[in-house]
């Protein structure tokens, strides 16, 4: 099945019966990747190595953490000031969650502003907007193990979202609670699945790089590849390349991790739960705010968690509502001020997350939240119709050896 | 100049580089690892609870008390002339692990042990007044038959080491610190 030839005599006899060597030679060594992608294409390996970090700081924390609600601030506190290395392993997950989140999102412009969702590449985008909606249940229920005023306090008004849906809405809080209120049963239940759901991630990931390797990458000028002129293989250009990244991005983390560890945290999460008093000022991390900001931009308990929800859910049919067949925004001008557009508005809502739900920023609240649904829903849509995009290189080679910009590219094309 | 010194040159700094990157990774590796690991060795507040004190000023003669000292129990017995004697005078020639009961108590009317069998980890019997106390009248090991003499040595059974004497000392005639 593979031309792969090993030297070594054991590692001969293992792969005629299991192709485990096989597999992974053609997979990370042979693998052949676009020649001319751009440091963008580092952050699906990044978030796979913070996916890994997580895990393994993960395990690490829960053999020192107590899931009881008179023990489970006290166990944190406890691996801070007791256990061996204990901040510095709880300061990586905590940091990990919120670099993680960066390079995901990175990830998810990333394939927006090349258009990576397009066919034929409509699973492997579904498959990451599902591992996105993954992280984002686990970061959630992660966040609620310390058992601070935050953890508390956003446990309950995250459950209580669920109080929204009409008739059944107060069992199903009531079953997700495993009482009356955000208690010891809420603990223990989100601590198991905070365990698990980290694993399923591992699982979605797999398939997700079953769908990558299927086409192969992307590239940024999104034309397909046209033969072995215009990939080299994996191993070592994007090993290599990938290890840089991951240096750039070690030298960040551990910047954050030893100098800032409470900068994307919230103070009021250092005061242990009292289900008796709610603190002024209650926001979520940093990585959900854009959502909370569209949760409270509408007026109606159910219109608002609609919403929220309809937001991620609305990545899922990406794939159908871009009905241009050009991939890369180089070659789509319009599409591409409207990618800029759509990143500031995003940035906006989380702005706007972390303000007061009153005054001027409810208003800009709602002015964003259209513009977002607008970006998708009408925007994707009509744009093909009206964009005229530029001419596509005929193949990736071409670009990359008459010059750097694709629009030379062209000029060379015509000259010929 | 000929081009192979100049190649032979390129080699050795290559190899420099190589080596020297791989270097840095091991210990970048190595460093990221060893907190994982040493996390599961005992954390400050568990050491912290490393030594115990005990009042032996209400213990008579002939009794003995059980304490806890890093979450095993530890035997403190006031023994009795006769048992001081005994443990003395013994004959070290047919014992597995030969220790003068001098060299095991510093107080001689009072021994104290680690009451975790040298077999497998149980805790002898013994320390009762009812319990059973093997054929050598100190403790005995019920899991699988451990004869203990009045200096907690191995007379007979399959312990391989006599009871461990813990590091103390007393901090006044009936005041002692373990640990």
């Amino acid at each position: 099945m593979s031309k792969a030839k090993f030297k070594n005599p054991v590692v001969k006899w293992i792969d005629h019966r299991l192709p485990i060597f096989s597999f992974m030679d053609h997979e990370l060594n042979h693998y052949p990747t676009p020649k001319n992608l751009n440091y963008f294409w580092n952050f699906g390996s990044l978030a796979g190595i913070a996916l890994v970090t997580m895990i393994i700081t993960g395990i690490v924390l829960s053999m020192n953490y107590t899931a009881h609600v008179d023990y489970a601030f006290d166990s944190v506190e406890r691996i801070m000031r007791d256990v061996n290395h204990g901040w510095l392993i709880r300061y990586i997950h905590m940091n990990g969650a919120s670099f993680f989140f960066i390079v995901v999102y990175i990830h998810i412009f990333r394939g927006l502003y090349y258009g990576s969702y397009k066919a034929p590449r409509e699973l492997l985008w579904i498959l990451g907007v599902l591992i996105l909606l993954l992280m984002m249940a686990t970061a959630f229920m992660g966040y609620v193990l310390p058992w601070g005023q935050m953890s508390f306090w956003g446990a309950t008004v995250i459950t209580n979202l669920f109080s929204a849906i009409p008739l059944v809405g107060e069992s199903i809080v009531t079953w997700l609670w495993g009482g009356f209120s955000v208690d010891n049963s809420t603990l223990n239940r989100f601590f198991s699945l905070h365990f698990v759901l980290p694993f399923v991630i591992v699982g979605v990931v797999i398939l997700h790089l079953v769908a990558l390797h299927r086409f192969g990458s992307n590239n940024p000028i999104g034309i397909d590849v046209k033969g072995t002129q215009d990939t080299l293989p994996f191993n070592p250009y994007y090993t290599i390349k990938d290890l840089f990244g991951l240096g750039v991005f070690l030298t960040i983390f551990a910047a954050a991790v030893f100098f800032f560890p409470n900068f994307m945290g919230h103070p009021d999460n250092y005061i242990e739960a009292n289900p008796m008093v709610t603190p002024a000022h209650i926001v979520p991390e940093w990585y959900f705010l854009p959502f909370y900001a569209i949760l409270r931009a509408i007026p109606d308990k159910l219109g608002g968690v609609l919403f929220m929800f309809g937001s991620i859910a609305v990545l899922f049919v990406i794939p159908w509502l871009d009905r241009s067949s050009v991939r890369s925004s180089q070659f789509r001008p319009i599409f591409k001020i409207f990618f800029w557009i759509l990143l500031a508005d995003c940035v906006l809502l989380g702005y706007l997350g972390a303000m007061p739900a009153e005054g001027i920023y409810v208003i800009l609240s709602r002015i964003a939240t259209a513009y977002y649904f607008f970006h998708f829903l009408i925007l994707f849509p009509l744009l093909p119709y009206i964009e005229k995009t530029k001419p596509l290189p005929i193949s990736i080679s071409e670009p990359v050896l008459s010059g750097s910009s694709p629009a030379s590219a062209f000029a060379f094309r015509e000259k010929k | 100049m000929s081009k192979k010194p100049n190649k032979k040159n390129d080699e050795s700094k290559r190899d420099f580089l190589l080596v020297s990157t791989y270097a840095m990774a091991g210990i970048g590796a190595a460093s990221f690892v060893w907190p994982l690991i040493d996390q599961m060795n005992p954390a400050a507040d568990t050491l912290a609870l490393a030594s115990t004190e005990i009042d032996l000023s209400s213990l008579e003669e002939g009794q003995a008390i059980t304490v806890k000292w890093r979450g095993k129990p530890v035997f403190v017995r006031h023994r009795t002339p006769g048992e001081i004697k005994d443990a003395r005078e013994a004959s070290m020639d047919d014992m597995r692990d030969p220790e003068k009961d001098s060299d095991r108590v510093s107080n001689e009317k009072y021994i104290v042990l680690v009451g975790v069998c040298t077999h497998l980890g149980c805790v002898p019997l013994g320390q009762k007044s009812g319990d059973v106390k093997g054929q050598y009248g100190g403790w005995f090991c019920p899991c699988h038959g451990s004869h203990y003499d009045h200096s907690g040595r191995i007379r007979k059974g399959p312990a391989p080491t006599n009871l461990a004497v813990p590091s103390y000392e007393f901090l006044s005639d009936t005041l002692i610190k373990i640990g």
